[in-house]
């Protein structure tokens, strides 16, 4: 980047910030029989269900206050952020050890002046195969709602985590910003699932680095499906051990006006670690832009990137950048990309099995929504599925 | 059940089709030879009413009614169902799905798979690493389900091993009421490019193609016979 497109996003970084308010000066929701049906049924829209009985843990943060952080089984932690500080001394292992606080003037904001966060640890060899769930829920008007989160998966434990982000139905503006630090250790398994459910006029800058141990497997399922302002994401995920496996998952509708740039990092350290980015984009007159850049820097590491994009207006645009990247001759990396608009030919064959032309259609887009994702267990599978329904209702 | 008058069709600019006439009644099963290229698949094609496939004059008349300008899915529903040589692959659509979709209930969908040994591919996507003779199958599945009144076959044969074929040919007979003997009700329309398909479907009537124009009529497999004797050479002398 040259320093003067440098020097331009710093500047509308910038101007971004000093939009909003801090969450902080926001009304807080200390309870959830304070939150209302509407409330509920956006949470709902957004895969993260407050009574649902599957759920072993529940955090949930409306603008700055904890609303709900409750976790019913042994052997996982789950706390407020700003309590984790306190019991774990600053959390100094752990605390901006995979994201730079100096990184953007997001980072620097959290890094001065944090609203929460949630932190999650599986202790050593414990295997929770339900999913906990956590709700970053913005509720008032011009806020910024700056988090920090760390999940911690131990030594050979396994971890379901779903994450639902979004707004108040009736919110007109509003900023999320949300720093993530991934920790998955030597033989754990941890895998994350985030709904992107958020209005036409708000701003999300999550920024997220996860690192990867020996054995480890972190497995990553982005939706979002929804209007929104602008998006900006690139988790970076580091396989620091050998045999370490990474698989980032994501799909992303923009509707018109949204602005969604997206995409993966992985960096391979340790020999024969493999990693996946997998995208499905679809553009309604939006603007998306799926990213994929895979470093190859160990030996019989196996690394493939794929970003499929369906255009499905006349004047959005997908923009797709998938790169490779090798230091050292022994690796095996790939990508393939492909962007048009839905094929004649597919439709038609619907349409000869008696589907109406936007019967035809709406089924074809649901399938290529539809991504297969291994290692899935069936009730997160489900619970995407069922999101990508909901989500496409009305759309 | 099927009236063709003087159909002229024309695909990106060329003139394909040059006045066609063929007229196919209740319960009786055609073949249609020809060499590729000759339009055949062009004829089922704008039978169905795909895009891309123009009538320039003439008409389609299907149980009385006029359907040169229906779209596609009205023709389905009105009985036509077309078995294609090269389906696109649906990513993400289970074969499941779109066999409920032809046969508008899961049910019977899943209990036609299993009477002819395909369960085990009703959570594939559509088409997607499907063998020849799996193709050919899925979509001869996927016309039992929506049940036509009238069946189109492109090529059913072609890809299909010697072991398949038997299966293949069980599946149309199926379709076009071959196993009762009077009153049939269910029609079709076979093209086929080998003709082997007559070993194991019976046809009333052989039509030869030839440069968009229909050149012969008569018995089929007297026809095939001549076609595989003397090659399409002899048809284009023996205008009937």
């Amino acid at each position: 980047m040259s320093v003067l497109e440098n020097s331009k996003n710093v500047s509308e970084d910038e101007e971004i910030l000093e939009r909003f308010r801090p969450a902080s000066e926001a009304e807080s929701v200390r309870d959830v029989s304070q939150l209302g049906e509407e409330d509920l049924n956006k949470l709902r829209q957004t895969g993260v269900d407050l009574d649902a009985g599957d759920r072993i843990g529940t955090f949930l943060q409306t603008n700055c206050g904890v609303t709900k952080c409750e976790c019913q089984v042994q052997g996982v932690e789950m706390l407020p952020m700003t309590e984790a500080l306190k019991k774990y001394d600053g959390l100094s292992e752990y605390w901006w050890k995979l994201v730079s606080p100096d990184k953007d003037a997001f980072t620097r904001e959290t890094a001065r002046d944090l609203d929460n966060g949630y932190f999650i640890r599986a202790l050593p060899g414990q295997k929770v195969v339900y999913p906990l769930q956590t709700c970053l829920y913005i509720r008032s008007d011009n806020v910024a709602q700056r988090v920090h989160n760390v999940i911690i998966a131990e030594e050979g434990s396994e971890l379901h985590v779903i994450t639902g982000c979004a707004t108040h139905p009736h919110l007109t503006s509003g900023l999320h910003i949300g720093v993530s630090e991934f920790f998955v250790k030597k033989g754990a398994k941890l895998v994350f699932t985030m709904v992107h459910n958020w209005g036409e006029e708000i701003y999300v800058r999550p920024r997220t680095g996860i690192r990867v141990e020996e054995d480890g497997i972190f497995i990553s399922n982005y939706v979002s499906l929804k209007g929104v302002k602008s998006i900006q994401t690139f988790p970076t995920a580091t396989l620091a051990g050998a045999r370490a496996l990474v698989r980032f998952n994501s799909v992303i509708v923009a509707p018109e006006g949204a602005h969604i740039d997206s995409g993966a990092r992985v960096i391979h350290e340790g020999p024969e670690s493999k990693s996946e980015i997998i995208s499905r984009t679809i553009s309604y007159g939006g603007t998306v832009i799926a990213r994929g850049h895979l470093v190859g820097k160990a030996s019989d590491i196996k690394a493939h990137l794929e970003c499929q994009g369906l255009m499905l207006s006349e004047h959005g645009v997908i923009h797709a950048i998938p790169e490779l990247e090798a230091h050292i001759a022994d690796v095996d990396m790939s990508h393939e990309a492909a962007v048009g608009r839905i094929a004649r030919e597919e439709i038609e064959y619907l349409m000869a099995r008696g589907l109406s032309e936007e019967e035809a259609t709406s089924t074809i887009v649901r399938g290529f929504l539809n991504v297969k994702i291994d290692g899935l267990p069936r009730e997160l599978e489900e619970e995407l599925q069922a999101a990508v329904d909901e989500c496409q209702k009305g759309m | 059940m099927l009236k063709i008058q003087d159909l002229w069709v024309d695909v990106h600019g060329k003139e394909v089709l040059k006045g066609i006439n063929l007229e196919i009644g209740k319960g009786e099963t055609h073949c249609l030879f020809g060499k590729n290229g000759s339009g055949k698949t062009t004829l089922l094609m704008t039978l169905m009413g795909f895009e891309g496939y123009r009538v320039k004059h003439g008409n389609i008349i299907f149980k009385g009614e006029d359907i040169t300008n229906l779209p596609v899915n009205e023709r389905a529903e009105m009985g036509i169902g077309l078995s294609f040589q090269r389906p696109p692959t649906l990513r993400g659509v289970k074969l499941r799905d779109l066999l409920t979709i032809c046969a508008k209930d899961a049910d019977r969908a899943v209990s036609l798979a299993l009477s002819y040994g395909f369960e085990d591919f009703l959570d594939r996507e559509v088409n997607l690493g499907f063998s020849g003779g799996e193709i050919k199958k899925s979509e001869l599945l996927q016309l039992l389900a929506q049940d036509p009144d009238f069946t189109l076959l492109d090529e059913p044969e072609s890809g299909v091993d010697v072991e398949n074929l038997n299966v293949i040919g069980e599946m149309i007979k199926k379709l076009l009421q071959k196993d009762i003997h009077r009153n049939r009700t269910k029609s079709g329309l076979i093209i086929t490019h080998t003709g082997f398909i007559l070993n194991y479907v019976t046809a009333d009537k052989g039509h030869v193609m030839l440069d968009g124009k229909i050149m012969c009529q008569g018995n089929p497999l007297e026809i095939f016979e001549g076609i595989q004797k003397y090659g399409y050479q002899e048809c284009v002398k023996c205008q009937f």
